[in-house]
């Protein structure tokens, strides 16, 4: 996209970015002034969310805005920061430099955002200034002599509140007016910080100034080393509790709503090959991918509300020891904790964390924790293979052993991450995190922001799960049986054969070929492999009782060790196309998957092993 | 002329005398103490947390107090700053040196 244009065309619109500090109000003055107008992406090859958008003027002028990632500094530090230099500085590969920046400064911060402003001075660039917050500067008693303080920058400066849309007519205002001039540069050998303080000095009445906010009220509570971790641990639990409780009717309620639309749709095609691609491969597929919206929303809206309402840099404050033992900091807990449910909103929660080490780590180890599509396995298996013993009086052993299962999956979460982290001192690796004053959370950037994500997850990674799930359909379905042959059709089948063939790579492990077969479809979703499971054993997986009815048929079949083999490779293998997909969408990079999916399945494959040979020896089975 | 500034890389700095003002760091205010930061030290040459600190406003002449300490281990800190408030490691506090406001 070239900004020059041919005289033909109308004016094309005006290319400005809004900059500023984190926290300083940016993205909900970007949505205030675009709306729905938005398009979310990354920037190409790295995981830095790339926000555009599009609005007119009052006067009909047509301007094309980007969000710069938030920014303490043109120095930068995190691949966020970087962007935003490059875009700035015009040096973005991919990124025209902007023809005007708005400085997005909050009222209530002068004293750090001002210094930023001063920096900004030097790229040469037309500058607006919007002095957002006003309102609750206003509420603060500060006073800010606008005028003076625009004459002594050299830029224009418009007050706004960003949180409604009359808040931001002036600006909008503004935007009609011709380009201001570029300021003069600040003059080196002059101390920015003390340019900052002679400019409040000069222009800013504070009378508020070391008194208790709300927000010093609110934190010795929130940070309490006794009532901090309380609340924490409350909210935590009511967080997930709406997770798993109010997803689930929706999920179930979804779920068989797509079903009996499928029966409705698809009944008057014949039973054959079209019927089976469309039920068994695309609805079903579709289905996967919707079911799991109800259990993202929640969960995003939850943590949309409390990065906006300032509590999840609180709760990183609190965490950020706990988390240091896996080597990353208290950001990573939210994403970690979320993935106990499913893996996709916890991979996708991970934008919040800002260092790109950290996020990576937290991406590439949300897999091992235990989401709830493991569940079923876990359960079917549990119930055949160990028996209903009590210990100690009042544990259920089968209670304990999944309760183990968890257990080793974190504890290998740790490590690994520890391992991922190595020869990286804390040191080098800061916390330093703006804890910004409560707010309450804008019902609009909420919606937005919640939006955003159910248009991302449906759009992007519902069309890899879609057509991975259409792949595997085929795989399992041809070729065709023979007519009149015994036996399940899956065995004759592409998936049928590999799973034979991969059973020359499984049998040091245990797996004989039934179960080598059911972890291909498997693959499309965890769960999955139950049904599947008894697809092979031709006890028919369309009813529910399929565990029912496999339960006393494995618990003959199998050993004990293989069981628990089979127990252990689900505790690591990346037995989910889904989270390898939305792995490659958040980190934007095929290597990194690869790499992923090979430590996972290496890790599952030696667990497998060890449990395999450790049980055979202790059971006495040759 | 300034002792601390000598010590290289301890992550625990022992109180220093200049003068006869006691020498503080962050890492080691008590919490609710009103302070006001001296200097920000170097690590190394090019010490990325220092020049962040400072970006973030840790200069001297700022009036600074810590509010509340980690859980665990008492570490990380929060400290208000101004009108703003940060969450730090005790290793990246110790870079700050203070001197307790009169």
């Amino acid at each position: 996209m070239s900004s020059t244009a041919s005289p033909q065309t109308p004016a094309p619109p005006l290319h400005i970015a809004l900059v500023g500090n984190p926290n300083c109000g940016k993205t909900s003055l970007f949505n205030q002034l675009t709306g729905s107008r938005q398009k979310v992406a990354n920037y190409a090859g790295v995981t830095v969310e790339r926000k555009e958008g599009f609005f007119n003027t009052p006067k009909g002028r047509a301007i094309r805005v980007l969000d710069l990632p938030g920014a303490y500094s043109l120095d930068s530090t995190s691949p966020d920061e970087d962007v935003t230099r490059d875009v700035c500085l015009g040096r973005h590969r991919s990124e025209p430099q902007p023809e005007m920046l708005v400085a997005v400064i909050s009222a209530t911060n002068l004293r750090l955002h001002l210094r930023f402003l001063l920096e900004l001075k030097q790229l040469g660039l037309p500058v607006i200034v919007a002095l957002n917050m006003m309102d609750e500067a206003r509420r603060n008693g500060l006073q800010i002599d606008v005028a003076g303080l625009q004459a002594d920058l050299g830029m224009p400066i418009v007050p706004v509140v960003s949180l409604n849309r009359a808040g931001v007519v002036p600006l909008l205002q503004a935007f009609d007016l011709p380009l201001p001039a570029p300021p003069a540069p600040f003059p080196a050998g002059i101390d920015p910080h003390m340019e900052v303080r002679r400019l409040l000095a000069a222009h800013v009445v504070d009378p508020s100034a070391g008194k208790d906010r709300l927000t010093d009220r609110l934190d010795r509570l929130f940070l309490h080393p006794v009532w901090g971790p309380v609340i924490l641990l409350v909210v935590l639990f009511v967080m997930f509790q709406t997770v798993f409780a109010w997803a689930q009717p929706l999920m179930d309620g979804l779920g068989s709503g797509i079903s009996t639309f499928g029966q409705i749709v698809l009944k008057p095609l014949p039973d054959g090959i079209l019927h089976s691609l469309l039920a068994d491969g695309v609805l079903a597929g579709a289905g996967t991918v919707i079911v799991f919206l109800p259990q993202i929303l929640i969960l995003f809206l939850w943590i949309l509300a409390l990065e906006e309402s300032g509590y999840l840099p609180r709760a990183a404050f609190l965490l950020d020891r706990l988390m240091a033992l896996a080597g990353l900091s208290g950001r990573s807990f939210i994403p970690l904790l979320s993935s106990f449910a499913c893996a996709i909103p916890g991979i996708m929660a991970a934008r919040t964390i800002q260092n790109p080490r950290d996020r990576l780590v937290t991406i590439l180890i949300a897999p091992l924790m235990t989401c709830s599509a493991r569940l079923p396995v876990y359960t079917l298996l549990i119930g055949a293979f160990v028996p209903h013993h009590t210990v100690l009086g009042i544990f259920g052993l089968q209670g304990l052993v999944l309760f183990g299962l968890y257990a080793v999956a974190i504890i290998s979460g740790v490590i690994a991450a520890r391992v991922m982290t190595r020869g990286v001192k804390s040191e080098e690796h800061p916390l330093l995190l703006e804890l910004p004053p409560y707010r309450r959370p804008n019902l609009k950037s909420l919606a937005l922001g919640l939006w955003q994500r159910a248009v991302m997850f449906l759009s992007r990674v519902g069309t890899i799960i879609v057509s991975l799930n259409v792949l595997l359909w085929a795989l399992s379905s041809f070729p065709l049986p023979p007519a009149g042959a015994p036996g399940a059709a899956i065995d004759y089948s592409l998936a049928g054969r590999i799973g034979h063939l991969m059973q020359w790579v499984f049998a040091p492990i245990g797996f004989n070929w039934q179960i080598c077969v059911s972890l291909i479809p498997g693959l499309a979703a965890r769960e999955v492999a139950v049904s599947s499971l008894a697809t092979v054993y031709a006890i028919g997986a369309t009813d529910d009782g399929a565990a029912d009815k496999l339960l006393p048929l494995l618990s003959t079949q199998w050993s004990m060790a293989t069981a628990f083999s089979l127990l252990a490779w689900y505790v690591y293998a990346p037995q989910c196309i889904s989270t390898l997909a939305v792995m490659r969408r958040e980190t934007g990079s095929i290597r990194t998957v690869l790499w992923a999916a090979a430590y996972l399945f290496g890790l599952a494959y030696l667990a497998a092993f060890l449990t395999y040979h450790i049980t055979r020896a202790i059971t006495g089975v040759p | 002329m300034r002792l601390s500034r000598m010590k290289a890389g301890a992550s625990e700095p022992a109180p220093s005398y200049r003068g006869t003002e006691l020498m503080l760091y962050l890492d080691t205010l008590p919490m609710g103490t009103p302070a006001v930061i001296e200097k920000v030290e170097q690590r190394a040459s090019l010490d990325p947390i220092a020049t962040r600190l400072e970006e973030l406003g840790f200069v001297p002449g700022e009036a600074v107090q810590v509010v509340a300490t980690g859980p665990m281990g008492r570490d990380p800190i929060a400290v208000r700053l101004g009108t703003s408030r940060f969450a730090l490691r005790r290793g990246e506090a110790a870079r700050v040196g203070l001197r307790t406001a009169s």
